[in-house]
């Protein structure tokens, strides 16, 4: 879900960028953090919260909350809202407190 | 351990404002910013801003943005910036931690200028965890930053500036906007903003709010409710509304924290959004040499936040032997506009919350 026509922001084409997460190829575009690429993708459950397992989607997109936590290419709760795309990130819905 | 005459900590309007005089003072000055960009809430503005001339009323929050960070990048021989990174630690002794990039590194600097900003309220109701409930900063960031769209509906919840400007954003991004709801039983923010929606077709409900949210992986849809005069819930008015998104704006309070890491002494306001650092006439806090300035000493307004960034830029700098070649005409300047801007009905809450955190009765 991209805005397509604006009134006053204008979003010119960009680099597409592919990524994969939990397992499918997906693509977003250079300039998107984690969070807006996979949010254009339709992807809204990013993690399970720590007891009850509920899920958890980005609330702050500013990095003061730790809702938007991931695991990217191996490394656990990374602040995906503030973390920028890049080629070939292997990003990995996170599940639990994550080891390092 | 790195070693800096002035940092100032965020690079929002107070935070740039403030590089801007100290460095025409002759001071050498370290931004650091935790986002990938300055310019703070002004760069994912896309309205016309409410405010003074002086301090770019009519002008669109991202442009103003624009001008106040070519000012700062005008002298890059005096002005570092630090992107991407984050003031985790602050010490009563003027140390940070700062962590960028994966790597924590530590600085001193002999003065700080804290201009953190504020975060976003949050509201108790079932489910209020649930991926597809976003804060009203989140959902610009991401439509007017990123491109990307909340949701196809939206549900507003709030009715302060924030939260009609937020929907009147939403629409313009071609989101529709199927409620705003107000707890309260009259609209918060300027009139204006609000005839605006209603003529646009937002159904606007007062003395309403959100009951529970309803939705498996994400959200689906939200029971709202009707209160009384007593604010307490109404049975039997319950209403289900589909929506895929639902923005909470029910206020901001300051970002603290690092404040009180620093055990900088803080009271309690509620006229000024929460915890704030108790300052001097020179905004300078317990901490000797540590300022703050912008809507982290109190929620108000980009232009006071422009203009007490200006005003502490001057001070910090002159603490530390850098008078501005212009400094009593500035100063006096600075503080009859900030007077100004906060006249009049609606400065009336930051007057009581000032007046409060000086120890004062505020006489009407
Ligand atoms: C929807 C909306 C509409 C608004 N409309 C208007 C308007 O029409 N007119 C008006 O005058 N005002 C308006 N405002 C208010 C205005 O945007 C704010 O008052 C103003 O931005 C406050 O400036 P600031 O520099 O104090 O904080 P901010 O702009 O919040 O900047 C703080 C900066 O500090 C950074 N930071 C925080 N913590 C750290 C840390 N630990 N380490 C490093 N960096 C950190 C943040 O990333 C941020 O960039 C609006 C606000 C919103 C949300
Ligand atoms: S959504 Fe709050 S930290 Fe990322």
């Amino acid at each position: 879900m991209r805005i397509e026509k604006h009134p006053i922001l204008t979003f010119e084409p960009k680099e597409e960028l592919h990524f994969i997460f939990d397992g499918t190829p997906l693509t977003g575009y250079k300039g998107d953090t984690i969070q807006s690429a996979l949010h254009a993708c339709g992807i809204k459950k990013l993690s399970e919260s720590i007891e009850h397992h509920r899920p958890r989607g980005f609330y702050c997109a500013i990095g003061n909350c730790a809702s938007c936590d991931m695991t990217v290419n191996g490394k656990p709760n990374v602040r995906t809202c503030i973390t920028m795309l890049e080629e070939g990130m292997v990003i990995i819905s996170q599940k639990g407190k994550g080891v390092l | 351990m790195i070693l800096k005459d002035l940092i100032i900590i965020g690079g929002g309007p107070a935070g740039l404002c403030a590089a801007k005089t100290a460095s025409e003072a002759g001071l050498n000055i370290l931004i650091i910013e935790r986002s990938p960009k300055l310019g703070g809430q002004l760069i994912k503005q896309t309205h016309k801003f409410f405010g003074s001339e002086k301090t770019y009323a009519k002008t669109r929050g991202f442009d103003i943005a624009k001008i106040l960070i070519g000012d700062v990048l005008k002298r890059p021989e005096q002005i570092e910036i630090l992107l991407d990174a984050t003031v985790v630690g602050l010490y009563p002794d003027h140390e940070l931690t700062v962590y960028q990039y994966g790597i924590y590194s530590k600085y001193k600097a002999k003065a700080i200028v804290v201009a953190t900003g504020a975060s976003e309220k949050f509201l108790a109701f079932e489910n209020n965890d649930l991926p597809g409930i976003y804060g009203a900063g989140a959902v610009q960031t991401l439509m007017n930053l990123y491109g990307v769209l909340p949701g196809n509906s939206i549900v507003m919840v709030g009715s302060g500036n924030i939260g009609l400007i937020v929907s009147y954003q939403l629409m313009q991004a071609g989101v529709k906007v199927k409620a705003l709801v107000e707890a309260a039983p009259k609209i918060g923010g300027y009139l204006v903003h609000a005839s605006k929606l209603r003529r646009l077709g937002v159904p606007i409900m007062t003395s309403t709010t959100v009951k529970r949210a309803i939705g498996k992986d994400a959200l689906e849809q939200v029971e709202l409710v009707s209160l009384n005069e007593k604010w307490e819930m109404i049975q039997g008015s319950e209403k289900i509304i589909d929506t895929d998104a639902l923005c909470i704006s029910v206020g901001l309070s300051p970002l603290h924290q690092l404040l009180s890491m620093a055990h900088v002494e803080m009271k309690f306001v509620n006229e000024l959004g929460g915890m704030v650092p108790v300052i001097s006439s020179e905004h300078e806090t317990s901490v000797k040499n540590l300022f703050v300035c912008g809507d982290v000493v109190g929620i108000e307004e980009a232009s006071s936040a422009i203009v007490e960034g200006y005003l502490v830029g001057l001070i910090a700098a002159k603490r530390l032997g850098y008078i501005h070649p212009n400094y009593e005409t500035l100063e006096a300047n600075y503080h009859a506009q900030l007077t100004n801007l906060r006249s009049g009905p609606f400065g009336l809450k930051t007057r009581i919350g000032l007046a409060k955190l000086r120890g004062e009765d505020y006489a009407r």
